[in-house]
């Protein structure tokens, strides 16, 4: 089955219009068009063009190597992947619950992450385009455009961040690719002096989140109908909540809902995720295409991610963050949490969350703690999952009696988005560009609705590709240095 | 006497095969990126909306190169930047994805895409749309003249900020025993 805009049905004399690259996201796509004479849309689709092959080069590899390896898959979460295979090697070594310090270690490192990714994703990508307009002049619409004209706005943001890495940098051991969490639980925990640095500037940490949750309420207040009808569709969702049914982005049971908030499967143990999730392949991008194998390919896919989470859980356990829950639930008659411009709104809700959630924790006396590690019976399969900035995210992996990974299975975030983002900009399509000459204004209306799933396309290229085509790689000095590979799957 | 403010400096920055981590490590520069944008200008870079590299002063390179695409992109920044940068473990030796290398790639593709259990129906992509990919990665310097190498998984972000305060102030850079690391 092909959806309505995914494939036109006569390419042939049809116009080809890229954006290409995707810019002020992660990683590397590209979006094409096909368009007749008229300007009429035929095709439109999001393309992930490029690809690492991490779960099969990973092979062979020591599991100790794994938490610290897979996050090279990505620099902006890669606490994300360094977690989840944690939480997966765990498992390997038997250390069936970690102990209080390296539970609270992890989840600080992961408060951390979620704080500066979410402040990197809105402030320095997504914002220009939220105060400036999707089709205001190019030369402006970036973080510098933004600090020019709004310098406060911007310092906040990069402040954020800055707190966010440092968090990270405190109980990773570096800012980006740290390697505080291994198999069993972690290698330290904070000294005094790092808890009190970071005590510190906590609080202003929370004011300025509730500051960037009133901002996005504001942009929605002074544009109501097109900030909820841009881009807008309806989908199941997914997320993990913990058992009570508490937003919990360290780990917890899957629950999966329709687009009515049906409950579809509720505190699913990970561990079983095949039972409940089919991936599909499409020959035009490296990046699969999940669904809920109780409902097909057709009508079976979801999202994930801030607003899949904050509209999912039950509550939040922070008192702020679940009181601007509930208010942008009722907004609108809850209109506004349908959008997919409500992706901000909900993401800059979890923002608040991850400053409250550092907050208690800072005041948490395990965190200074010396029991760091647990082992117990040997295993050979682990699953970790969590929560990553960008959704949920699945580590799978068996490793032999040699200590070395045999088979991994890693199915990321952005991967879940993979058909509610095609969605998103097919709609766009037919608002917005159907019928009309293309400007880079419009263009970048379809670039905006990508940006409000924060797509880590770095992370959702972990597959390999192969081309029925040849062509030379020539160096500097006119020598074939390599041949791209030829032939196709014949 | 008139004081004559001195241009700009113009900057592009892309990752190809690479995690985008030395571009966050360029961004924990933190405030000190409000300094820098009063002496340089961001042509290409995932922070802006420029899709091609123009002329440029300093091109900064994240990432090895690992399909047609990658190449392209390449060129086009020696083209246009007087001095270009490679940054980090993958541009200045393939990095982690060129573990892939001793790698057969039809294995890979067979086994991502037409073997995994959770998958509901196989098929190898292939639209013409995907850039071809190489059956090795490669450093940057295999494929074009690079100016500067900062090592580095990633280079810490005080490392590129004394890198770039060196060039933008005309010295050559050096970085002191304690920012030049590996790892």
């Amino acid at each position: 089955m092909t959806f309505d805009l995914e494939t036109a049905a006569n390419p042939q004399g049809l116009r080809r219009v890229a954006i290409d690259p995707v810019s002020r996201v992660e990683g590397h796509g590209k979006v094409t068009l096909l368009l007749d004479a008229d300007d009429r849309v035929h095709q439109v689709r999001l393309h992930i063009v490029e690809f690492r092959g991490f779960e099969k080069f990973i092979q062979g590899r020591p599991y100790w190597e794994v938490p610290v390896m897979v996050q090279r898959l990505c620099g902006i979460c890669p606490v994300s992947h360094h977690l989840a295979a944690s939480k997966a090697m765990d498992q390997i070594v038997g250390a069936r619950k970690v102990t209080p310090t390296a539970d609270k270690i992890r989840r600080l490192m992961h408060f951390g992450q979620i704080l500066q990714s979410h402040a990197l994703h809105f402030f320095h990508l997504c914002s220009p385009d939220l105060l400036f307009g999707f089709d205001s002049d190019v030369a402006k619409r970036n973080i510098v455009g933004v600090a020019q004209a709004h310098p406060d706005i911007a310092k906040r943001g990069v402040l954020l961040r800055k707190y966010g890495q440092e968090v990270i940098r405190m109980t990773a051991g570096k800012r980006v690719h740290g390697t505080g969490s291994v198999p069993g639980g972690v290698n330290k925990s904070l000294a005094e002096s790092e808890r009190a640095a970071l005590l510190k500037d906590v609080y202003q940490m929370i004011a300025w989140s509730r500051d960037a949750v009133r901002l996005v309420k504001e942009l929605f207040e002074k544009n109501l109908a097109f900030y909820e009808a841009f881009g807008r569709f309806r989908a199941n969702s997914l997320c993990l909540v913990r058992g009570d049914g508490a937003m919990d982005l360290y780990h917890g049971g899957l629950r999966a809902r329709d687009a009515d908030g049906k409950t579809l499967f509720d505190h699913v143990e990970y561990s079983t995720y095949w039972d409940y999730l089919l991936e599909d392949v499409k020959p035009w991008s490296y990046m699969k295409f999940p669904f809920l194998r109780s409902l097909g390919p057709d009508e079976g896919w979801y999202r994930v991610g801030p607003l899949a989470r904050v509209a999912g859980c039950d509550f939040i356990p922070t008192p702020l963050a679940d009181r601007e829950r509930q208010d942008f639930l009722a907004y609108d008659g809850g209109n506004a949490a349908g959008a997919t411009l409500g992706y901000h709104w909900a993401r800059m809700i979890e923002m608040l969350h991850a400053a409250e959630g550092i907050k208690d924790l800072l005041h948490d006396d395990d965190i200074t703690g010396s029991e760091l590690m647990t082992r117990g019976e040997r295993a050979g399969r682990g699953i970790g999952m969590i929560e990553a900035p960008r959704g949920t995210l699945i580590h799978h992996y068996r490793v032999n009696e040699d200590d070395q990974v045999v088979r991994a299975n890693l199915i990321v975030s952005t991967t879940h988005n993979n058909q509610a983002m095609n969605e998103a900009i097919r709609q766009v399509a037919r608002q917005y560009l159907d019928g009309k000459k293309l400007t880079e204004g419009l263009l970048n209306h379809i670039e905006v609705a990508i940006r409000c799933f924060d797509p880590c396309l770095s992370c959702a290229t972990h597959a390999l590709g192969r081309m029925p085509l040849a062509v030379e790689l020539v160096d500097a000095d006119g020598r074939v240095v390599d041949e791209l590979a030829r032939g196709g799957d014949e | 006497m008139v004081e004559t403010k001195p241009r700009k400096l113009r900057i592009a920055t892309t990752s190809l095969a690479g995690c985008f981590g030395c571009h966050m490590s360029f961004l924990d520069i933190d405030e000190r990126l409000f300094d820098l944008v009063e002496l340089v200008e961001f042509d290409r870079s995932p922070i802006t909306d420029i899709k091609h590299c123009g002329r440029c002063d300093v091109g900064i390179i994240e990432g090895g190169v690992c399909n047609a695409e990658n190449v392209h992109v390449l060129r086009e920044f020696r083209v246009n930047c007087k001095i270009l940068i490679a940054i980090g473990a993958c541009a200045l030796n393939g990095g982690l994805p060129a573990q892939r290398n001793h790698l057969d790639l039809r294995d890979c593709l067979q086994e991502v895409y037409a073997t995994e259990a959770s998958l509901s129906s196989g098929g190898i992509p292939n639209d013409p749309e995907l850039p071809l990919p190489l059956d090795k990665v490669h450093p940057l310097h295999e494929v074009v003249k690079i100016d500067y190498f900062l090592p580095g998984c990633p280079p810490s972000g005080d490392a590129i900020w004394r890198f770039v305060n060196d060039l933008l102030a005309g010295r050559t850079p050096r970085l002191p025993h304690e920012l030049m690391h590996y790892d």
